[in-house]
């Protein structure tokens, strides 16, 4: 087994596969190109699997390597490794994949191939953010993958598709140039290493930390989004077709903040340390402010984006509280937010399929008409609440744990979301799914088809088993997040 | 069959079947589910009942179910704590569930949810059974929101009707409030102790109590006992968290009993005596609890009087009572307030059964100055009413006699500081339960025949949803004519058999609860506690303790109430109208419950939108995409436009430029020499 290099298959599967669907070409062969995105996302996904099962738990150290060079000149390698704390988002990315694909099955008509070779590619390229080890490697996964979403939304997106995309894009790419700066520095500090492990290792006095800490926090902070640089996620949401935005959602804000545990914490951790009390702003800004910018929402989707980015104030907040239980709290929250975000989205895109309408003063009553579809956005709805038993609720649960050993008012104010959190979530589904029939077009609704009951099922049995049993979930962390904390502890002043 | 698998079949028995009657509800039918649910319940109340043996018989249990989450020294489990406070919530819940599941037999009949509606009761009385067996904080708040889930489903079960959607939501969000400080209180615990395991932190009890808080500096033992109480008033439904309580009558009848009134209300009283260990140890949460559950006690029942709809004085009713446990827990009177929770399940669950009995003899019309004389066309509802009220308002020898008086003595000896306030107000409040008690049952089932011209202008309050009522009738209320009828069997069954235990069951079990040994280890009361050590002194026996009731306050308070009651609305109607005018004020300030919703609804909901909406019109849209974002756009489109203006085309221009440039290098260059 160990001879095989899985991570180069769950990074290139999708990725060949995804050119070999884009050759299907026009969409004269649109069920070819489904037919085979499917088998590629499949197989990307049981790629993966052995990932979780081949895992070591007892060990801190880099898995299933694969190291070999590159650019020789520049000393940049090809170097894959999963730990701790990456190995899930690897699986996580492939399973959604599937889930995308399978989303997109009737409702992407027009240039199908290009549609569903975009989300390999990006399947793929993201894969490869995960696994890199080496800083060009990493940098290079980080901005190709922008291009698939940037042509996801722009070419599938909705009528203001155009500006979202290039908000999105200009945002993101403003922040990775300065992480380019930071990585280019750190080659020279290093004296010619582009190896994260190796940058992990680096003394740095403390200004120098602090540039580096507030470039990466810049690159990685938009990506997560966090306040205030987070105005650009509602609008690439609202644009963005129903799978980019689970992709958006589920995957791609988990790259910032993935960033952080991979760079930020232990390349520069006395910084890191000072400023904590900065990011931990800047994430309770986020929980509360975005919390009330939810409630005032009227857009379905911008509703969850809003809800997304004060989720995500939770997982920075839980990474720069220094603790175990704020950090692989985060990290569930990260893993349960991929299921829960994509769930919700999908159950809008459920709705914006049959009423091509995101308001949800368009909506009134749907439980008559979709009993089925309510009974299942009840429970993503309350799993984004935050409510036991759900995936929603362990995340929260620990990182809110964890911030009254940090600071009580800290954990007070984090604690709000069990407010706010249900009062948009709840109030959006009371206006929606509760109710007399609103309209004729609701009343003309048809319930969820069993391609729709599939996905939102497994999503569902996901939610329900993380939140009853989020044991496998957990164990496969610990060791990687103890030495984590352990190596941020010790000073490279 | 060993202990363990009994415990298990507890919990799971119900739940089974509500997965059957959930996901296979059109599989199994209706009756299938009604049948798979009852026998579920029952499984589990049997199972409980030889639990309770076994815990009488000396064998209790504490132990894990499985790890839900290993963090370091810290760690997350299901498990179960088996002892007397357990076993007695145990064969109460599971009781009344089953009451309940019988009992919605006849009411829900003809409803397109029905077997909707037995999957969720089913499923609720599994998150309750899980809340009271757990051994653990986790377990515990699991259960607590699983309970508030179960019940948000059920208010809302009609949710054709915009009322029952809007006191879902409320009820959900004003729950949360109170789960907001019962989590920090939990993370106080995990902070400082470690652990989430009741045992291991109730042995840290001392060291937690000379502790000072890190950041506020607050006595920590109080700050860990305040924060999990405002759980318990989110969940216990106390001032100023109350606010659901009365809104959630607009769910159906049988879950108003079971769970807004015997069981799930009740679990803020479960929590806060299963955490006495804690709470002894802080003076300062004590008053508190003890003057916030004094005020509900006593301001609530003032509400019940003037209600109009059955539905309503019951729950303003149960309001009260349970500010009359939440007393008895802040006077150390533990065991006092698990009685009265006790006694009060029973009752109360018979009361609102036997409301929803007379709702279906009437109907669907709830309004008592409807009603009238019923007593002649439904004596099983009229008698077991009568002796549910006469529990309520603890005349002698009934179950709410035995526990509201030694509640009542316990406040008398309480040195706390707030005892001698509640104690005004619970003996006020005797009176207010006798007078609205009473005023309610006279208005239903004496006087004059006052139904069969409904008057459809008094129903705005509880909608007019025909299409989804419970009933076939498309009608709301009684024809011209028409008789209210006695309901089958599966409705006055249930009645019956609640009605039993409303009489004896304080009769009975009053000394081993209060004064035996029956909650020793489980119930801790510190030595500077009176709690009901004074009580016990004086304490002869049931029968002493009823002859000696008859000679004190409350029992005349209580009879002056009945009294009252019987002379304003049988003799003399006229009377409370005109004090109703007289009082003109203080009737408006009742009318509107204190004004509690209408703050709540324009301090924090519409606050809450308004500062949102401010922050993104604002905030996001204003300033950080209007200035900064689109302006950083606008800053470079203006740069690019400046710069284009430097190239005109012409020769001559630029030639000046290039001069100039020259120029201001050369002097550079000579300065610098």
């Amino acid at each position: 087994m160990t001879d095989i290099p899985l991570l180069s298959l769950a990074v290139w599967v999708p990725i060949i596969g995804g050119l070999l669907v884009l050759a299907t070409g026009s969409d004269r062969n649109a069920p070819l190109a489904r037919a085979l995105a499917l088998l590629v996302a499949v197989v990307g996904f049981i790629v993966t699997v052995p990932l979780y099962t081949g895992f070591d738990v007892g060990t801190s150290a880099m898995q299933f390597v694969e190291l070999s060079p590159w650019v020789e000149r520049f000393n940049i390698n090809y170097h894959l490794g999963v730990d701790g704390i990456s190995v899930l988002f690897v699986i996580l990315n492939a399973f959604i994949t599937i889930i995308v694909v399978v989303a997109g099955w009737q409702v992407i008509e027009e240039k199908v191939a290009q549609y569903m070779a975009a989300f390999l590619i990006m399947s793929g390229l993201m894969n490869g953010i995960f696994s890199a080890l080496d800083g060009v490697l990493f940098y290079v996964f980080f901005e190709a993958s922008l291009i698939p979403l940037y042509l996801v939304i722009g070419i599938w997106g909705g009528a203001n598709r155009v500006y979202a995309a290039i908000k999105f894009f200009l945002y993101t790419l403003s922040g990775s140039l300065l992480m380019l700066i930071a990585l280019l520095y750190l080659f020279m500090e290093s004296g010619g290493s582009f190896s994260i492990l190796d940058w992990h290792q680096l003394p740095l006095g403390i200004d120098a930390q602090t540039m580096i800490f507030f470039a990466f926090l810049i690159a990685f902070g938009v990506k997560v989004p966090m306040w205030p640089v987070h105005t650009w996620l509602p609008d690439a949401h609202v644009e963005a077709p129903t799978g980019g935005s689970v992709v958006l959602a589920a995957i791609a804000l988990k790259l910032g903040a993935y960033g952080f545990l991979r760079f930020s914490l232990p390349i520069v951790p006395d910084a890191a340390q000072q400023l904590a009390p900065l990011v931990v702003t800047l994430s309770l800004i986020a929980v509360v402010y975005i919390g009330f910018v939810a409630l005032a929402q009227s857009d379905m989707k911008k509703l969850v984006a809003y809800s997304s980015i004060s989720h995500m104030g939770f997982v920075t907040l839980g990474f720069y509280m220094f603790n175990s239980l704020g950090i692989e709290g985060a990290l569930v929250q990260m893993i349960s937010h991929g299921f829960v975000s994509a769930a919700m989205f999908l159950c809008i895109g459920v709705l914006y399929d049959r009423m091509h309408s995101r308001q949800i003063a368009d909506y009134g009553g749907v439980v008559h008409t979709m009993p089925k579809f309510a009974a299942f956005f009840m429970l993503f709805a309350m799993a984004n609440a935050g409510l036991p038993a759900t995936s929603g609720f362990v995340g929260e649960f620990m990182v809110i744990l964890g911030a009254v050993q940090y600071n009580f008012w800290v954990a007070f104010l984090a604690a709000t979301t069990l407010i706010l959190g249900a009062a948009y979530t709840l109030w959006m589904y009371k206006r929606v799914v509760f109710g007399p029939v609103a309209n004729k077009h609701v009343a003309e609704l048809e319930d969820i088809n069993g391609r729709e009951f599939a996905i939102l099922g497994i999503l569902a049995l996901c939610v329900l088993a993380m939140g009853l049993y989020p044991f496998p979930f957990t164990e496969v962390m610990h060791t990687s997040v103890n030495e984590l904390l352990r190596h941020v502890a010790v000073s490279k002043l | 069959m060993d202990m363990q698998t009994l415990y298990l079949i507890v919990p799971l028995a119900p739940l089974f079947g509500a997965i059957v009657a959930g996901l296979f509800g059109k599989l199994v039918g209706r009756t299938g589910s009604h049948v798979v649910t009852i026998a579920g319940v029952a499984i589990s109340f049997i199972a409980s009942v030889l639990v309770f043996q076994d815990v009488r018989a000396g064998n209790t249990f504490n132990g894990t179910v499985y790890t839900w989450m290993v963090l370091g020294d810290l760690s997350f489990e299901i498990g179960f704590l088996i002892d007397s406070l357990t076993a007695m919530m145990m064969l109460v819940v599971t009781f009344v569930s089953l009451m309940v599941h019988i009992y919605t037999i006849g009411y829900m009949q003809g409803d397109p949810g029905y077997q909707r509606f037995f999957s969720y009761i089913s499923l609720f009385t599994f998150s309750m059974l899980m809340l009271v067996m757990s051994n653990n904080f986790l377990q515990l708040f699991f259960g607590w929101e699983a309970v508030g889930l179960v019940s948000y489903l059920l208010i809302g079960f009609w949710h054709n009707k915009e009322t029952a959607i809007y006191a879902n939501l409320k009820a959900f969000l004003v729950n949360r409030v109170g789960d907001f400080g019962f989590l920090l209180g939990i993370g106080l615990i995990v902070a400082y102790t470690g652990s989430l395991n009741y045992q291991e932190v109730f042995a840290k009890a001392g060291e937690l109590a000379a502790m000072d808080m890190d950041v506020t500096g607050w006595p920590l033992l109080t700050a860990i006992c305040i924060c999990l109480f405002i759980g318990a008033m989110g969940k216990s439904a106390q001032v100023p968290l109350h606010v659901w309580l009365p809104d959630s009558m607009e769910g159906p009848t049988p879950i108003s009993a079971l769970i807004h009134a015997a069981t799930m209300v009740t679990a803020g009283i479960f929590m806060v005596a299963r955490m006495s260990p804690l709470f002894e140890l802080s003076d300062v949460a004590l008053s508190f609890v003890v003057v916030i559950g004094a005020t509900t006690a006593l301001f609530m029942g003032f509400l019940g009087i003037i209600q109009n709809d059955i539905k309503r004085v019951v729950a303003y009713s149960t309001l009260s009572q349970l500010g009359y446990m939440t007393v008895a827990l802040g006077v150390s009177a533990y065991s006092g307030a698990v009685f009265h929770l006790m006694t009060h399940a029973f009752f109360k669950a018979l009361l609102f059964l036997a409301a929803g009995s007379v709702i279906i003899g009437m109907h669907h019309d709830q309004d008592i100055r409807n009603m009238g004389g019923l007593w002649k066309h439904m004596p099983i509802t009229w008698f077991t009413s009568l002796l549910g009220s006469l529990a309520l308002i603890g005349f002698p020898f009934f179950a709410g006699f035995y526990s509201k008086d030694s509640i009542i003595e316990a406040v008398h000896a309480s040195t706390i500081p707030g005892a001698g306030y509640a104690l005004f107000c619970v003996l006020l409040g005797v009176f207010v339960t006798a007078f609205y008690s009473f005023r309610m049952y006279f208005l239903v089932f004496h006087g004059k025949e006052r139904f069969g011209h409904a008057n459809h202008d008094h129903h705005d309050h509880h909608g007019d949803q025909d299409e989804e009522e419970p009933s076939a009738d498309h009608h709301h209320g009684l024809a011209p004519g028409q008789k209210p009828h006695e309901s089958p069997l599966v409705v006055t069954l249930p009645l019956v058999l609640l009605a039993i235990p409303s009489v004896l069951i304080g009769f009975f079990t009053i000394e081993p609860m209060l004064f035996g040994e029956f909650f020793k280890g489980v119930i801790f009361v510190g030595d500077n506690h009176v709690g009901l050590k004074e009580l016990a002194e004086s304490f002869h026996g049931p029968v002493a303790m009823a002859i000696h009731g008859l000679q004190t306050a409350p029992f005349w308070l209580a009879i002056s109430g009945v009294a009252l009651a019987w002379y304003f609305y049988l003799v003399n109607p006229a009377i409370p109208a005109a004090i109703q005018r007289t009082f003109q004020p203080l009737h408006t300030l009742l009318e509107n419950k204190y004004y509690f919703d209408r703050f709540n609804e324009v301090v924090f909901a519409g606050g809450s939108r308004l500062l949102g909406k401010g922050l993104w019109k604002g905030g996001d849209q204003g300033l950080i995409d209007g200035v900064v974002v689109n302006g950083t756009a606008k800053l470079v489109s203006w740069v690019s436009r400046m710069s284009s203006l430097f190239q005109t085309g012409h020769l001559y221009q630029y030639a000046f430029t290039m001069i100039i440039g020259v120029f201001v290098l050369l002097t550079f260059w000579i300065n610098r020499g």
